[in-house]
């Protein structure tokens, strides 16, 4: 069962908020009238439940159509896709039933702060979004969102931003965050990246690329040449860099890729292969690997460089690690009982203790940033994703395929994002799935993607 | 639980096939790392490969080149070692060159262990190889993980196949 009630919300907390912070802010687009005490508090007991929940996201409208930067043919068609970026997000992630702008009537500019409610409740819509998009000085955008109850009649929140041209996809991602957030109770996870690895070519020649894209797929860009194999990036918590290994002098190690500059530094000067990188939350420590004449531990160093410090001594393999939100603990494989299984320590190595215990090898662990679960790949033949508690319970699987692995966490911990290779081929991709396991959708990428890990969501 | 149960059944009569030694009448290719052109016309082998060359050794090696695992295992048993010592004869024939040992696995692990896996058995050979009197300055290890396998099927024989450590002389 759902419940939905109302609450007060704090006014002017949330009116048109500011992207870009650089540069100055443009007064707030449209006055629209002042809030009541409207809202709404999701408490969700229920997924079945809130999938019934129909959205309406018809196109943006626009006061005035005119080409800008971001879209030639006009602000009236940017509103458009502005719409459907907004319906992809929230399309497919087991909360909502969206209708996106292409089945549904085009709002005019005047109804955006006054809906035609009729028209919408005889689509028997219960949630409508509204939005638009004006042109401003420099080419800027100012976008707004809105989200009304239709039975109630009833503005929800709304929101607004200035965007430089390039960036109008994010403001059609805030808007889904704004959305989902307050319908769902969720934190916000649209407006974020993805690091991935990029492949091309046959499975015994395969190219492996560095990449990042947004969440949706959308502004992707290769940032190595692929002429030495790259795996497993992280992005650092503010995005500022990439962690990732790579073959460049003919051996594994990890280097730190420097977003802004270009630029590139080894983790730790070794003579020894490296791997696995992982940032910790507040980004001053990366925990790595290394092996040692074949024998595998892991390490932390300051991200600044510094001393690493060993945390692990098992004669096995301990690999990978990902630190609670917190930072107090870590969560790690070792195949230190026969086979992979996974462990907790503390942030200093001490306390180790193995979790899983449910048959089966268990590996790549990653902790949820909302500290509830841990994500990891399952095999017992095939290769799953599963989660369970920290404390190693209530473990479950999310996908059920020939070979799904290495998950990570989206921003707000709601949803688990892994790749899968296809039997023979090796082909590979990036796969998102709710907690629920029963919402799945394939990442669309120009080309094979692996090993993905999402970033923060963005400021 | 049935299922869980029916699928370590499976896992387990997978494994036992899996535990076969890789089946010798269909032995992956000898590296194709012909880069270094022979400088002068060596009176060698009816190939004509340069003694001391990664060509003449993988020549000389007949296979024996590469060893193989079992799944998840690193240990050097005794066709391991037979090839192995053919290996070390042949490096210390020629003490001036240098070899690296690679590290494979299958693709039925996670990629960060199988990069570990990898170096466990490049390690492994390459201790055996120092034990029969190689010095360890001129080997070096590396791990591919999963990253580079020989055989491209994914099945019980592919897998075998792909589970090695091949040396590989460094021109």
């Amino acid at each position: 069962m759902t419940t939905v009630r109302t609450m007060l919300l704090g006014m002017g907390l949330c009116l048109f908020a500011v992207l870009a912070a650089a540069q100055g802010v443009s007064s707030p687009a449209v006055q629209v009238p002042d809030l009541e005490e409207g809202g709404l508090s999701g408490s969700v007991t229920d997924e079945s439940a809130w999938q019934d929940l129909s959205i309406a996201i018809p196109s943006f409208a626009t006061d005035r159509d005119q080409p800008t930067p971001a879209n030639s043919q006009g602000t009236a068609a940017l509103g458009v896709e502005l719409g459907r970026v907004v319906y992809g997000d929230l399309a497919n992630n087991g909360l909502f039933r969206p209708l996106g702008p292409d089945s549904l009537p085009r709002p005019g500019y005047q109804q955006i702060t006054a809906p035609a409610w009729s028209t919408w409740s005889g689509r028997s819509a219960e949630m409508l979004v509204h939005g638009y998009v004006r042109a401003g000085e420099g080419g800027r955008l100012t976008v707004g969102c809105y989200l009304y109850d239709v039975q109630l009649q009833q503005q929800l929140v709304r929101e607004g931003w200035v965007v430089d041209p390039a960036d109008w996809r994010r403001a059609a991602h805030k808007c889904a965050d704004l959305i989902y957030s307050r319908l769902s109770g969720e934190s916000p996870f649209f407006d974020s990246k993805i690091a991935y690895i990029a492949e091309t070519g046959p499975k015994d020649k395969r190219i492996k690329r560095l990449a990042i894209m947004d969440s949706d797929g959308a502004n992707h860009r290769f940032i190595t040449s692929g002429q030495s194999t790259a795996l497993t990036p992280r992005y650092s918590p503010d995005y500022s860099k990439i962690a990732y290994v790579s073959y460049l002098n003919g051996y594994a190690r990890i280097y730190v890729y420097d977003i802004g500059s270009g630029r590139q530094t080894l983790v730790t000067e070794s003579q020894n292969p490296t791997f696995a990188p992982r940032w910790a939350p507040n980004g001053r420590t990366i925990l790595y690997s290394m092996a040692v004449n074949g024998n595998t531990d892991i390490y932390s160093v300051p991200a600044t460089g510094g001393n690493p410090r060993r945390l692990t001594d098992a004669p096995g393999i301990d690999v990978g690690g990902s630190y609670s939100p917190d930072g107090s603990k870590i969560v790690f494989e070792s195949d230190r009982s026969g086979n992979q299984q996974i462990y907790v320590m503390n942030a200093d190595g001490t306390g180790q203790r193995r979790i899983s215990f449910f048959g089966g090898r268990a590996a790549t662990p990653e902790w949820s940033p909302r500290g509830d679960q841990i994500a990891f790949t399952h095999i017992v033949g095939d290769l799953r994703v599963g989660v369970m508690s920290p404390e190693g319970r209530n473990m479950r699987h999310l996908t059920d395929s020939w070979q799904d692995e290495a998950p990570t966490w989206a921003p707000n911990g709601r949803i688990v994002q892994f790749f899968r290779t296809a039997r023979n081929t090796g082909e590979t991709s990036i796969w998102q799935v709710d907690l629920t396991g029963r919402n799945e959708r394939r990442l669309p990428t120009p080309v094979g993607a692996s090993d993905p890990a999402w970033g923060p969501v963005l400021p | 639980m049935n299922k869980i149960a029916l699928a370590l059944a499976a896992t387990s009569v997978l494994a036992l096939g899996a535990c076969k030694k890789q089946a010798p009448e269909d032995l992956p290719p000898a590296p194709q790392n012909t880069s270094a052109p022979a400088p002068t016309p060596a009176p060698s082998g009816p190939q004509g490969a340069v003694p001391g060359t990664q060509a003449h050794f993988a020549q000389q090696m007949q296979g024996r080149d590469s060893i193989y695992f079992d799944t998840d295992k690193f240990n050097i048993d005794a066709e391991d070692q037979a090839a192995l010592s053919q290996q070390a004869a042949y490096l210390r024939q020629y003490p001036n060159i240098r070899a690296t040992v690679e590290g494979h696995c299958d693709e039925r692990g996670t990629r960060e262990y199988n990069l570990a896996l990898g170096e466990r058995r490049a390690n492994a050979a390459k201790n055996y190889l120092v034990s029969l009197g190689v010095p360890a300055e001129r080997l070096t290890t590396v791990s591919y993980g999963k990253e580079r396998p020989a055989a491209l099927g994914s099945n019980a024989e592919a897998w075998a196949r792909n589970r090695r450590a091949v040396t590989i002389v460094l021109n």
